[in-house]
């Protein structure tokens, strides 16, 4: 079901995949440039709010492929999981490692991030698909 | 240590996941951990006997001198091997007890958890680890006993039990409190190496009564023993296992622990042996009052908690040996009687004793089973049991207070105990068979198991006690003790006063099992005082909170939420006011260095704030709230904040998004107040403004403190590798702050999604 | 600069409480937001206004010049300002949801739990 006007469809087409590319460049940027996880995932979360307002919220839903729910949880886990690698190290809890893999920077600090950036595209998007169905069933 | 104690956490979270693999085989894959922390114990044993005990500590809060450790020596090993042996077995006779229950999934979770809580609480050092574990053990025990959430008798059981250990829980925790303050550390094995500074300080009395507090109802001592009976609402394995093996011995455990610290001194002696005698009889007592199997069993396990308290009380190497000695014999006779009592009732499909008879055709390995541990229970020769309760007898009378007291109640529990005995373990199983809901037959093997092993256990050290006394029970005992303690069990001690008080108690405790029905009326006459014991005043403690409720929401709650806000910011402006202007005086330091763009961007912002007040429609007021908005980005922009500003200007974006979708389902703004109310509002509205400018203005003028964020803007790349300070402050150096507000986050999410969802399937199913 | 930000707080404070004041439940909802900007504004400006000196480390590996804004109340700030949205959005859905059974926008009446 289409639900836009056409100029909205027209630039949604555009956009929204240029705001979920720039959104993964501000995550990954974020510790060293101004971005990050809640940054991005605002501008995510944003980029499928647009979607849904052109497409409606079944192919929104299709285009994430997951639940924004499982996001919230997979999110949460990634955050809290980023505080045991410490405990290996026999440091305290949240205490950042560092690993060098393949020339690639990793490190709990990032896996926090994309785990904050997680959370708040599902939580976002869980309020605005929910209402936007809810609002359809009652029409 | 750690991998041991929470590998059980671990393992609950996966049990959804095991379930659906393994299919009925679950229970026997998941009670290969406790099996696994089992052995892992016996390996430790050679080497926590000679070095004294393990330690282990992981970092968690250093900078407030918490962490979490562990500390295991020989009273830990005797609880953790308690716990985790007849924790492998109640998994496997849960399999075969709960086998197809839509819910079994769930009731693993559940045990698991807490078996690593209680793990945690027997190996914990720091105080606050154990006090965590022991709340937890709490939680999951109200959870296991409300198991059948549809009955509304369990739920109250549950709400009994959670609430009276957790009224314990709070005292625990001022005493583990005053017990940091006392001894000047969080760490029980430093604490307790000084136990003479301990018992010696001023604050000696009111620590110990809250300690005892948390112990006393824990473990079901009088008057707070009601919860345990009624704790009978769960599934028999967590009866077996939480409510006679293990949680309930919490208490004991703390009690043991603490005992090398603040045993020994008079205070401790009389309340303990005080307490210990009367819950013994009180328990023995109510034992042989009741049919429900179950109940029988509940009251005969406050009886043992009450002999543990009671031989603590005592003190001395005697005791202490006797303590430990006891407390293994009745977790292996009890569990194994629980276990049977589950049997019974999945069989034959009643609790009731009177109900069934002559059931050792039909179930023979059952009937041996309990046969051989009520053997035990009421201390016949040869088994365990007789050990344990000749060790008391000795103790007793050798009592350097209240000798006759204590002789007098014991003699008195153990008769009614021998009748408990055989009423559990006659009864049912001789005499006339007697027709029973389900047609009895023997109970599966999963079943048989655990029983069969605690009963052949119980035979094998009434035979051979030495074979636990040496490598189990001394290193226990001395732990005990803090005193390095020899122990040497046997079976037989000849023809002495122990003897003869153990013989005379087993001939009136036949009696009184013979003649049950006869005593039971007898009983019946005075339930009316029974009746008003210490359930009844916490029934009339509940009741009395309600009215306190209800009476204050009466008072304080007009329900006019324009009051509560108006009540609240004037007793806010007023206080804060007065303070400001008449203790600390006006101080301000106004000086302006501003440019034109900036203050062009702050009245844009002022303004349009002001005018979202002033619109008089919807979609008017929510621009205008935007434009605010907008400004608010710029300001932080023009101020060297861009992460704010691209954040701040996104979260209007979708505002905006989320007010269209709700706002406009909603009617249109009406005008619904008196202008004397507008002006009333106004005035609350403008004094709480300008008292907000003045504390600005004030704050401003003052330097308190140096910024903490020195150390941040310096360390971020060193220690952070990162060159946004801001991003860093946020995953690394404050990340469970923002763990923490991730978590509100979703709270939040998951609070929309409930109140849409449940609506919608509210609507689909009228 | 901070004085006029410090009248423009008062402001918008004054006017958000006005808007929680009213007996209309969607204008509730405005005086939210606006006292959750009212608060996060707060935090900015007592921590001190820094003109063009962002807290971030230059990548070549100049140091920082000797006045930078404070970065931690930025970092405070910033998760302030996301979750005020969470529990905006909570707060909206609730209302809503309350409006649908009851039927009213009238505070007033909806004074008691049971209607």
């Amino acid at each position: 079901m289409k639900t836009g006007t056409l100029i909205l469809t027209v630039a949604a087409q555009m956009l929204v995949p240029l705001q979920i590319l720039f959104s993964l460049f501000l995550l990954l940027r974020g510790h060293d440039e101004p971005g990050g996880g809640f940054i991005a995932g605002l501008v995510v979360a944003g980029a499928f709010a647009l979607h849904q307002f052109v497409n409606g919220p079944e192919a929104t839903r299709r285009l994430l492929r997951v639940d924004p729910r499982d996001c919230i949880g997979i999110g949460l886990l990634l955050g809290v999981g980023s505080a045991f690698p410490a405990w290996w190290q026999g440091e305290a809890f949240l205490t950042a490692q560092w690993w060098d893999v393949l020339g690639f920077k990793l490190s709990t600090p990032l896996i926090f991030d994309i785990g904050v950036y997680l959370v708040v595209l599902g939580s976002v998007l869980t309020a605005v698909i929910t209402l936007t169905e809810v609002d359809k069933d009652e029409a | 240590m750690q991998i041991a104690v929470l590998t059980g956490f671990v393992l609950a979270i996966l049990v959804p996941l095991l379930s659906r693999c393994c299919g009925s085989r679950t229970g026997l894959v998941l009670a290969l951990y406790p099996a696994a922390v089992a052995f892992w114990l016996v390996s430790l044993a050679p080497e926590v006997l000679q070095s004294g005990g393990i330690y282990f500590e992981q970092a968690w809060a250093p900078s407030l001198g918490l962490s979490l450790s562990f500390w295991l020596d020989g009273l830990s090993l005797l609880f953790g091997l308690l716990i985790s042996g007849i924790g492998t077995l109640i998994i496997i006779y849960a399999s075969g007890y709960l086998h197809g229950h839509p819910q079994l999934a769930r009731f693993y979770v559940l045990i698991l958890s807490f078996m690593s809580s209680m793990l945690g609480v027997v190996m914990a050092d720091g105080l606050m680890t154990l006090f965590v574990f022991w709340e937890l053990t709490s939680i999951t025990s109200y959870l296991l006993i409300g198991f059948n959430h549809e009955d509304a008798a369990a739920r109250k059981s549950a709400l009994q039990g959670l609430l009276v250990t957790f009224t314990g829980g709070l005292a625990l925790l001022s005493g583990l409190i005053l017990l940091n303050v006392v001894g000047g550390s969080w760490s029980l094995q430093t604490l307790l190496s000084d136990g003479e500074a301990l018992r010696e300080h001023a604050l000696y009395l009111p620590m110990l009564l809250c300690l005892l507090g948390g112990a006393f109802t824990k473990s079901a001592q009088f008057p707070f023993h009601f919860w345990l009976p009624n704790a009978m609402a769960a599934p028999t394995p967590v009866s077996a296992y939480l409510h006679s093996a293990t949680m309930v011995k919490a208490g004991i455990y703390l009690m043991a622990r603490l005992q090398p610290g603040l045993g020994g001194t008079e205070a401790w002696m009389t309340i303990l042996c005080v307490v210990g005698a009367i819950t013994m009889v009180v328990g023995a007592f109510l034992a042989i009052r009741f049919t429900g199997i179950k109940k029988v069993l509940a009251y005969s396990t406050i009886m043992a908690l009450g002999t543990l308290t009671m031989l603590l009380g005592i003190g001395g190497e005697a005791a202490m040996i006797a303590f430990v000695t006891f407390l293994a014999a009745h977790s292996l006779y009890k569990g194994a009687l629980f276990m049977v009592a589950g049997a019974l009732d999945h069989e034959t499909g009643t609790k009731d004793i009177d109900e069934m008879g002559g059931l050792r055709r039909a179930m023979p390995v059952t009937a041996l089973c309990a046969f051989v541990a009520a053997l035990s229970l009421g201390g016949v020769i040869p088994l365990f049991g007789f050990v344990a309760k000749e060790l008391m007898f000795e103790v007793v009378l050798d009592a350097p207070r209240f000798t006759g007291f204590l002789i007098g109640m014991s003699l008195l529990a153990s008769v009614l105990v021998v009748a408990a005995a055989g009423i559990v373990a006659l009864r049912p199983f001789f005499g006339a068979l007697k027709p029973t809901p389900k047609e009895p037959h023997e109970a599966p093997l999963a079943m048989l198991a655990g029983p069969c092993v605690l009963a052949c256990l119980s035979l094998v050290l009434g035979f051979m006690p030495w074979l636990a006394g040496g490598p189990l029970l001394a290193p226990a005992a001395s732990a005990v003790m803090g005193a390095e303690v020899v122990t040497d069990l046997y079976l037989w001690h000849g023809i002495n006063t122990a003897l003869m008080m153990s013989m005379f108690s087993l001939c009136v405790g036949l009696l009184v099992c013979w003649r049950w029905a006869n005593v039971r009326a007898v009983i019946h006459r005075f339930s009316p005082i029974l009746d008003r014991g210490p359930e009844a005043v916490y029934w009339k403690l509940m009741d009395l909170l309600v009215r306190v409720a209800e009476w204050q929401t009466r008072l304080l709650q007009s329900g006019y939420m324009r009051n509560y806000l108006i009540l609240t910011l004037l007793t806010f402006t007023g206080l804060t006011g007065y303070t400001l202007l008449v203790r600390h005086g006006p101080e301000f330091d106004i000086t302006l260095d501003v440019r034109l763009q900036e203050v062009v961007v702050a009245l844009v912002t002022a303004a349009s704030a002001i005018m979202a007040c002033m619109m008089r429609s919807r979609l008017a007021a929510v621009a205008t709230a935007g434009v605010m908005g907008f400004g608010i980005a710029l300001i932080f922009l023009l101020f060297s904040a861009p992460d704010l500003a691209i954040t701040q200007l996104l979260i209007e974006t979708l505002t905006v998004i989320l007010l269209i979708l709700v706002l406009f389902r909603m009617p249109q703004f009406s005008s619904l107040s008196t202008p004397m109310e507008r002006a009333r509002d106004m005035l609350v509205a403008v004094s709480t403004g300008v008292l907000m400018t003045l504390l600005i203005l004030t704050v401003l003028a003052q330097d308190l403190f140096t910024p903490i964020s020195e150390y941040m803007i310096e360390n971020s790349v060193p220690l952070g590798h990162g060159h946004n300070i801001v991003n860093v402050i946020l995953v690394d150096f404050r990340a469970l702050d923002t763990l923490g507000e991730i978590f509100v986050l979703s709270l939040a999410a998951i609070g929309v999604l409930a109140m849409l969802r449940l609506q919608a399937k509210e609507k689909k199913a009228p | 600069m901070e004085p006029i930000m410090a009248v423009v707080i008062g402001v918008i404070y004054a006017s958000a409480i006005y808007m929680m004041l009213r007996r209309s439940i969607v204008k509730l909802v405005i005086g939210l937001i606006l006292i959750s900007n009212a608060a996060n504004l707060l935090i900015f400006t007592v921590a001190g206004m820094t003109r063009d000196a962002p807290p971030l480390i230059p990548m070549n590996g100049d140091p920082l010049g000797d006045v930078v804004a404070d970065p931690l109340p930025q970092a405070l700030v910033l998760t302030a300002i996301v979750i005020a949205f969470g529990v905006l959005s909570f707060a909206v859905v609730l209302i809503r949801r309350a409006y649908q059974i009851v039927r009213v926008d009238d505070l007033d009446q909806m004074k008691d739990t049971d209607t």
